[in-house]
Order: structure tokens, then sequence, then C-alpha cells
């Protein structure tokens, strides 16, 4: 996977206004690249900014949003003029799967008529053709074309799921954006639209960032993840290197707080919690919660390190500049 | 002495729970046949005091069901619950009012379980009021700090002004479980306890459940997740359409899984570590629905090894043909043959 990345941030950040002229910077600084056919778990606990990060990239933050970086898509700074630059884009190359979208369609309008709305929408496809491009959606997904008709509350949790995906699928982008897109699903039914997503990344060579709090789905899914903490990507690599070789004490953490099937290991709770963003943070945010913290965490926020192939992290441990470690 | 020997603390024999459907006035007028969703269906199991069950399966399965007709919060059509050697499903209204101290229920939604507009104390005093145990301000503080620090949250003056939206998901599921934990309960049912948390603090909630497991509670927890249960619950029951498939020690029941419906279910769960992820085996369709049950196995219609005789034997709970712990229990005619449900009841009650 050599090819030039599909989608790409620099120093991505946002804020959001909040009530007495405060702000709370829920993404700082994320940069990361995605290649043609790749999927990438951004993973992290609630209030992480995974979720910002991606509405950053659809360009639908709320009017209380502001966002500064560049975001590239094939090359093209898409952020550059805002809505003017990011509107051709959206839905078209890049679609969103939204959280508990499988629960957004509109009641009283056939599973049909819903996909085939951004399709005429965007001017992609409009009557016999787009009733035609459903069929072939819906089919894609699993589900039978004849079902096109059909109102939202004859669909299973599952098959409307399956129909949001198609509904993201419209207008044929090249990145999907998947934000917890089996949270509220049963093991069976979860194990099934995993294996449509990487089917169709497989596929149409579609890439795909999968937003999850959940680890295991990402292992199973992706091939590389990002690990999110107080708004920072603070690990990123291959999933079996973050997995086997982790270079954040966050990152190792919330292995050991994920218990795992087969595994004997004490599950390991994180104490505290993560801190506020509407404040500066001196040093390193996950300093009150980290087990291994030494003199320079407190007060100096950490370079972000590559530490192998592919791999980096944003965590003084990795620093041989800074001052040497106690025993 | 392994959990078996103990005294059960709760005993449920051949449970039924069935809802009706309503058919509306309609449905009523035309004489519709009036349909039932048969949630529980014949379960049977025990837990002994110090000791975790989890009742595990997906959505529709009848394990929420079930620990409600445990806790008596829902009447039941058929079966035995014994809760301490006493038969409890027939007592009235009255009686169970002491009954409701011992068994406490926990759930899953820790920001709707707690009133927004009242302090910890408020919350954890409340109970003491209304089931007018510890009388004097002086002995309730003291029962309020008490719950507050087994229940983790020390020192108690931290916490115990602090209204819920001051406190974290995990804090809040400490408060409602300290709000449980002033009647000294025998048995505490957590209905999926931390399912809405995050994973960082999941592990805190059920560590500190272990050690009131350890303390000698009897723990009945219902949970989708095979992790979670596998590493904390002392056995796993596993739920399908309103049965018991397969039941047995934690470990065993993952690590050697008899019941085609948990070896399906053991292939889907994602593992942590990317190179041991297994090929899931994956059911087609969903569970089907409760109100028009299979005839046979209730699984035939999905199970991968299904034979023509699934579609008329009811099986019960029997030990496995393969090697296996003795009190390790499947309801399959193929993986553990014996006689059926309709012979010995879908418990398996009466076979060797």
């Amino acid at each position: 996977m050599n090819r030039e990345p599909v989608l790409k941030t620099e120093d991505l950040h946002v804020w959001f206004d909040l009530a007495g002229g405060r702000e709370l910077h829920a993404v700082q600084g994320v940069s990361f690249e995605l290649r043609p056919g790749e999927r990438m778990g951004l993973v992290g606990e609630s209030g992480c900014g995974k979720t910002t990060t991606i509405l950053a990239l659809m360009g639908l933050l709320p009017a209380s949003a502001s966002v500064a970086g560049r975001v590239y898509l094939n090359g093209e700074d898409v952020l550059a003029k805002g809505e003017e630059t990011i509107s051709p884009h959206r839905w078209r190359d890049v679609a969103m799967v939204f959280q508990g979208a499988m629960n957004a369609f509109n009641p009283v309008k056939t599973i049909g008529s819903q996909i085939a709305e951004p399709m005429e929408l965007h001017g992609t496809a409009s009557g016999r053709t787009a009733r035609g491009q459903v069929r072939e959606l819906l089919e894609l997904v699993g589900i039978s074309g004849e079902r096109a008709d059909r109102y939202p509350h004859e669909f299973s949790g599952g098959m409307r799921q399956r129909a949001a995906i198609a509904l993201a699928l419209a207008c044929q982008p090249q990145v999907l954006l998947a934000d917890e897109p089996t949270t509220a699903l049963d093991v069976m039914v979860q194990a099934q639209i995993l294996e449509l997503l990487v089917r169709l990344t497989r596929d149409l060579g579609l890439s795909m960032i999968l937003v999850t709090h959940d680890l295991p789905v990402v292992a199973q899914v992706c091939d590389r993840a990002a690990v999110m903490y107080a708004g920072e990507i603070v690990e990123m690599g291959e999933m079996a290197t973050i997995y086997h070789d982790p270079r954040h004490p966050y990152t190792r953490m919330l292995f050991a707080a994920t218990p795992d099937l087969l595994g004997d290991e004490e599950v390991l709770s994180i104490p505290g919690a993560p801190p506020r963003l509407d404040r500066e943070i001196a040093g390193c945010p996950f300093t009150p919660r980290c087990d291994s913290a030494f003199a320079p965490c407190p007060t100096t926020h950490p370079r972000r390190l590559e530490v192998g192939p592919g791999h980096e992290a944003l965590c003084h441990l990795n620093d041989h500049l800074v001052a040497e470690r106690p025993a | 002495m392994s959990a078996a020997e103990r005294e059960p603390l709760l005993e449920v024999e051949g449970l039924i729970t069935r809802y009706p459907v309503p058919r509306g006035f309609v449905g009523a007028m035309a004489r519709r046949p009036k349909e039932t969703v048969h949630a529980v269906e014949g379960v049977s199991f025990t837990i002994a005091a110090g000791e975790m069950v989890a009742l595990v399966g997906e959505s529709g399965c009848g394990k929420t069901s079930t620990a409600q007709t445990v806790a008596r919060m829902v009447e039941n059509q058929g079966g035995v619950i014994r809760f301490r050697g006493r038969e409890i499903t027939q007592l009235s209204a009255r009686s169970l009012r002491p009954l409701r101290r011992e068994i406490q229920m926990i759930y899953q939604d820790p920001y709707e379980s707690l009133d927004p507009r009242f302090t910890v104390r408020d919350t954890i005093e409340e109970p003491l009021l209304v089931h007018r145990i510890a009388r004097g301000k002086v002995d309730r503080d003291a029962k309020v700090r008490e719950a507050l620090e087994r229940a983790g949250l020390t020192p108690p003056e931290l916490f115990i002004d602090r209204y819920p939206h001051e406190l974290s998901g995990g804090q809040r599921q400490r408060v409602a479980i300290a709000a449980s934990l002033v009647f000294d309960p025998k048995l505490l049912v957590a209905d999926e306890p931390v399912s809405m948390l995050d994973v960082s603090v999941r592990a805190g909630i059920l560590s500190l459940l272990d050690r009131l497991r350890k303390d000698g509670m009897g723990i009945l927890m219902i949970t989708h997740d095979l992790s979670t249960a596998a590493h904390f619950a002392d056995r796993i029951a596993v739920m399908y359409l309103g049965r018991i498939v397969e039941e047995g020690p934690a470990r065993e029941v993952v690590r050697n899984p008899q019941h085609p419906y948990t070896r399906a279910l053991i292939t889907v769960v994602p593992k942590r570590d990317p190179r041991e992820q297994t090929t899931p085996q994956i059911l087609t369709g969903e569970t089907p629905n409760p109100v028009r049950v299979p005839p046979g196995c209730r699984f035939h219609p999905r199970c991968p090894i299904a034979e023509p005789r699934c579609s008329e034997v009811d099986p019960s709970l029997q030990r496995p043909r393969e090697e296996s712990t003795p009190d390790h229990r499947a309801a399959c005619i193929i993986t553990a043959p014996g006689p059926s449900a309709d012979e010995v009841g879908p418990g398996g009650h009466g076979a060797t």
C-alpha cells in the first residue's frame, strides 16, 4: 500500500465556543493519512474527540465550532475555503454512517426513496436510474432489491444498519467514515455488519475510518489504529504492532482494561477521568492517570516521535532527549 | 469448597414467564387468536452464596425477563423460585417486602436510575426511610457512609453532598450500588451493569461486584458481553429464545463450548490480539420472534449442524459427549445426546 493517500489531515484543530467566552479545544492537532482500500480505527473514550474529528472531515460541525488545519482529499485542500471547497466532495467523495443512523430513517418514507434522496440532491442519478441504483446498492449490502419499497419499521435493526450503509454509499464515495456502526447491535449482527464493511473496502477499494470505543472490534477489522486521548492521537500504527508493542501507556492500559474472551490476565481499570478540554493543559494530559509518569510529564508536552516503521507515539518515555527516567 | 457444594442461595426450576401480545380493540373484535411472547420457557439454574452467575445472550433471548422474574418484578406463569430454601413465587406483596431488601437490583443506565434532584446522601438514605431501617439521623449517616465506602467511593465526604450531574458515569453506578448495599442484600441482580460505561472504568465496577461476591453475596449478572462474563463470572448460562442452551463453569463454556450456538458466538466475539482472530462463523438471520418459537430444538433453523430429527426433538440440558467437567451441560441432541425435554423437562432435571 504505497499509493498516495486518498485522505490526509495535517494539524487539524477544532474549538467549540462555550458560554462566557470560553472555548473547548476538542481536537488538538490531529494528523494522519488514509490510503486507498485501507481500514483505520479511531479509538478512544467518550469525549476524546474522535467523532468531532470525522465530523470536521465532513464539514458538518455546528456553527459554534471553528476549525483550523488542512484536510487533503486526493491532494486538494478541501478546508481551504470552508463550505465552498468541501461541499462538492461531501457524500460524493467522503460519506459518513452516523452513530445511531439505523434509527434515523424517516418512518413514513420507504427505505428506497430515502437512499435515492442524496442521488437526486447531488445530481448523480434520478428517476428510474436512481431506483435501479438503489436496488443494486441494497443487494450490495445484503438486502433483497425488492425490499426498496418497504418502510423502516419492516426492517430489523441489523437490516436498517445495512440500509444506512447503503445510504452512505449512494453517491459512490471513496472514503467511508463509520461512527460506532455496531455499538447498539447484538454480537452476531455486529459480526455480519463488520464482515460487510470489510467486504466493501476489499471489493470496491473503499477506504474506511471506523470510529469506536471497542479495541477488539478494531483488532478484528482494521489494518491500522489511531488511539485518541484528550483531543490528540497519542499512538498510531499497525494494529498488531500497537497491541504487541504499545509505546504509549494509555494504549497499554486501554488494552489491559478490555477483557479478552480467552485471556487470563486480570482486567484493570484506568484510575481517574479524562481532563476537561476547556482549559490549557500543561504537560501531558494523561499524566494524572498514567502508571509510568515521571519528572517531565506534568510540565512538558511530549513530542510526537516515530518509534518504528509507520508507528508513532506521543510520550516522553520514547524521547531520549528528555531527562533520564527513574529506575 | 466448590460453589456446587455450598448451600444454594437461589434455586430456579423450570421457570416460565410469558407476556400477552396486545391485539388491540379491533383485534379483539375480530376474535383474532391471543398471542404470547414466550420470554422464558423452562429455565433452571442455581446461585450459591459467594458465586457470580452470568446469563449471556442476544437481545430478546429472555435474560432480562429471567432477572426480573427472579427479583419478583414480573409474575411467572410456571416454575419455582426458592430463595434461601423458601419458595417465593407465591408470596403476597406484603410478605415480599422483607425479601425486597435481600434481593437488590442494579440497572444498566446510571444516568437514568438516579434522581437528578437528589444528592448522593438523599439517594442512599431514601430506601432506609422507606423501609424504616436505621431511625435516628446519626445512625442513617453512618449507614450511608458505610455503603459509600463499600462501593469504593472513598472518602465518603468527597461524594456525600454531590448531585448526579457532578459525578462521572462510573461514580454514578457506584452510587446506585451503594444505595442497594444499605440493606446488606444476599443476592444482587445486575442487569448490564457496565455496558453504558467507558471501557476504562468498567473493570472498576466489575471488580467491585467481584469483591462483594467474595464477601459472600450471590450475584446474577445479565450481560450480552461474553468476554466480561468469562473474566468475572464463576458460571455462565447461555440463553437462546427463552431457554438456557448451555451452562457450566465460565472458563469451560468459553474454551470448550458444546452447544452449536455457543460455538458460533465464541467465534464472532472480536479478540484483542489482531493475530488471534478466528474466522467468524456467522449465523444467517437474526434470533426469531419469541411469539412463534420453532418446534423441536429452537435453534435448529439457524444451526450449522442440524439434522432432520432436530426439528422434532426438544433437547434438555445434558452432559456433553466429549470429556468435560461434570457440571457442564448443553441442550443439543448431537453434541450432548440424552433424553429430550419432553421426558425430563427443559432444565434437564431427572437426567444423570
